[in-house]
């Protein structure tokens, strides 16, 4: 590849294999997007965290690409966002095409007033290298790279973890161990745990191209388009000037022989035109499925990622959610380790996890029977729709190419506090309990997004709510402790206050002076009150955290 | 709960169903299976009650095919 090369991270002789080591807490699988991320958020919290990793390098070649605003909000708590975010390339216009017809167009473009773009994209190695870097900067994160685990024993109390390296094998024990080692677990694949779904019968070819363009910004998706009949293409524009396209091939095709360039290029020429100049910087053929674990949790191993659940890629649900994995669990692992919740707070991770999984399945399952009819009448529907789009507005809603990953909410979490006060706003899009946490311009004294005062341990945003400063101190010394940001209220002593600036938080949220929501570290809604109170409170963070 | 409506809704069935036939005259099966599939989707979207829907796609494939609808969903 020309604009990437991979670093090479040095294997350095692990001290266990002269002499018995220390227990571990944690034990992280995989240094992959999912794993690293973990690892960011478990080192933030000054847990003790060892990754192992099978390679001794961040991603080859073109994998993920879209991340989604969620993720980069994720990022952000990991002290990462601004990186992806400044190398990336955001984008909210998307096209779609049937033969040579533009037949609908959507524009992702959020509401004025977040932080984070719908999308950016970037290369999956530019990610990795990010995190690995942000990783390395923690000093309770320590990186093992070529090092493979071939043996886990999971027992009542611990997991003995064997690793192989190019000095011999060698046995340590964690208390937990996060699985984040991809589709092709290793992890899985010893504990001897299956996972069920749906493989698909149609291969892609991915191609990453350098080419200086004037193309615009946005994901253009064709139907069976005059440069590649009867299939399906997808143009993405990523970092350096590196495009993206994946080619639909069909299960026929022979993934040794697209990959070659005298194969490529004429589908490239074709598409670009003959005066493109472009250089090939990658290639490669894929198949893939929509299938999951039964359970993310066995026992003392937590599975995450591609690990524990793979999607067809339209729709960038796959590192999108891992992500949304590790935000998940790591809270939640941190206050079972520190013995302040019981170990069934990590079967809500289970819980809340696998029904996102199955939201995500479900939504890239439709986009594949979509772009990849299993039937002659599946096909004439769908072009059928397609044919309808161009005049008939509601045919563009049957258009499906790909549902793009938006955050999951935790409507029926366990974790969750029902609302007492029944005038608060619901639906799509409201901060109900388990919504994740809406952003919002604001001043205060450390950053100038909402999402800034949020996050890593409870809070209770209080708008203009005049909570007494006995109650702040309760909160702020309890076991499980909770901040309290008020929002727009008068000054005081007590709490963090910031100024909704534009009003935004106070519409986002549905509040009126007085109304207070309590969010879990992972930035989602867990309960919201029109009134404080505080038994309320501590009740709801008891029930948060499976402490009731 | 909206009920698909069985007896007859046409004013003149007679006129319905000529017309009918006449949107298919001249065209192959294969253009024939379009017609149909794109006139499904323009009903389907008039209709617009997904229960209704539901029954009137069940009362299709009664008796066809042996199984029932798989995935109802």
């Amino acid at each position: 590849m020309k604009t990437y090369v991979n670093p090479v991270y040095p294997y350095t002789r692990p001290a266990e294999l002269d002499r018995p080591g220390v227990r571990r807490p944690v034990i992280i699988v995989g240094a992959g997007p999912v794993g690293l991320a973990a690892a960011i958020d478990l080192g933030q919290r000054g847990v003790p965290v060892l990754v192992v990793d099978d390679d001794h390098t961040v991603s080859v070649g073109s994998r993920a690409i879209c991340y989604a605003k969620r993720a980069l909000e994720i990022l952000d708590r990991l002290g990462c966002g601004q990186q992806v975010v400044d190398k990336g390339i955001g984008w909210n216009v998307g096209k779609v095409f049937f033969k040579d017809e533009l037949v609908y167009g959507f524009d992702l473009l959020p509401e004025p007033g977040h932080r984070r773009p719908a999308f950016v994209n970037l290369q999956q190695y530019w990610f990795e290298q990010y995190l690995v870097e942000r990783a390395q900067a923690l000093p309770n994160v320590e990186l093992r790279w070529d090092n493979r685990v071939v043996g886990v024993s999971p027992g009542p109390d611990k997991v003995d973890v064997t690793v192989a390296t190019g000095d011999g094998h060698y046995t340590i024990a964690c208390d937990w161990l996060i699985a984040a080692d991809g589709s092709r677990s290793a992890v899985r694949r010893l504990l001897g745990v299956e996972w069920e779904g749906q493989v698909f019968h149609d291969r892609f070819l991915i191609a990453d191209i350098h080419m200086t363009s004037d193309f615009p910004t946005e994901r253009w998706f064709w139907f069976d388009p005059p440069f590649h009949p009867n299939q399906s293409t997808l143009l993405h524009r990523q970092a350096d000037d590196v495009w993206r396209i994946d080619f639909q091939l069909g299960w026929d095709a022979d993934p040794e022989e697209e990959k070659k360039p005298e194969r490529i290029l004429p589908r490239l020429r074709a598409m670009l035109g003959e005066s493109a100049d472009f250089e090939i910087e990658w290639a490669s053929v894929y198949t893939f499925a929509c299938r999951r674990m039964q359970h993310f949790r066995h026992g003392r191993v937590l599975f995450a990622g591609d690990a524990a659940h793979v999607v067809s890629p339209f729709g960038a649900r796959g590192a999108n959610s891992g992500i949304q994995d590790a935000d998940n669990l790591v809270w939640k692992l941190d206050l079972v380790l520190g013995g302040r919740a019981p170990e069934a707070l990590l079967d809500t991770y289970d819980f809340e996890r696998t029904r996102a999984a199955d939201e995500n399945i479900l939504n890239s399952t439709r986009a594949t029977d979509f772009i990849t009819p299993k039937s002659n009448v599946s096909r004439m529907f769908r072009d059928a729709v397609l044919a309808l789009a161009k005049d008939h507005p509601f045919a563009r809603k049957l258009v499906n190419s790909g549902r793009l990953s938006v955050p999951a909410v935790l409507h029926d979490s366990p974790l969750n506090t029902r609302d007492h006060d029944a005038d608060f706003a619901s639906g799509p899009g409201a901060m109900m309990p388990g919504a994740p946490a809406a952003d919002a311009p604001v001043t205060g004294p450390a950053g100038e997004w909402l999402l800034d005062y949020v996050g890593g341990g409870f809070v209770l945003l209080a708008f203009d709510a005049a909570i007494a400063n006995r109650h702040v101190a309760v909160l702020a010394a309890a076991d499980i402790p909770c901040r309290i940001i008020e929002v727009s209220g008068a000054e005081s002593a007590g709490p963090t206050r910031i100024d909704d600036i534009k009003g935004l938080a106070a519409r986002r949220y549905d509040a009126r002076p007085g109304t207070v929501y309590l969010l879990r570290p992972d930035q989602h809604v867990c309960a919201r009150w029109r009134t404080f109170d505080l038994a309320g409170v501590r009740a709801a963070i008891a029930r948060a955290t499976c402490n009731i | 709960m909206a009920t698909l409506i069985t007896e007859s809704n046409h004013p003149a069935p007679d006129d319905f169903y000529e017309r009918l036939i006449a949107t298919h005259r001249g065209l192959s099966d294969a253009e024939s299976a379009l017609v149909n599939a794109k006139l499904i989707l323009l009903l389907a979207n008039h209709i617009g009650d997904a229960e209704v829907l539901a029954q009137a796609m069940s009362a299709a494939r009664e008796g066809i095919g042996g199984s029932k609808v798989a995935g109802a969903v």
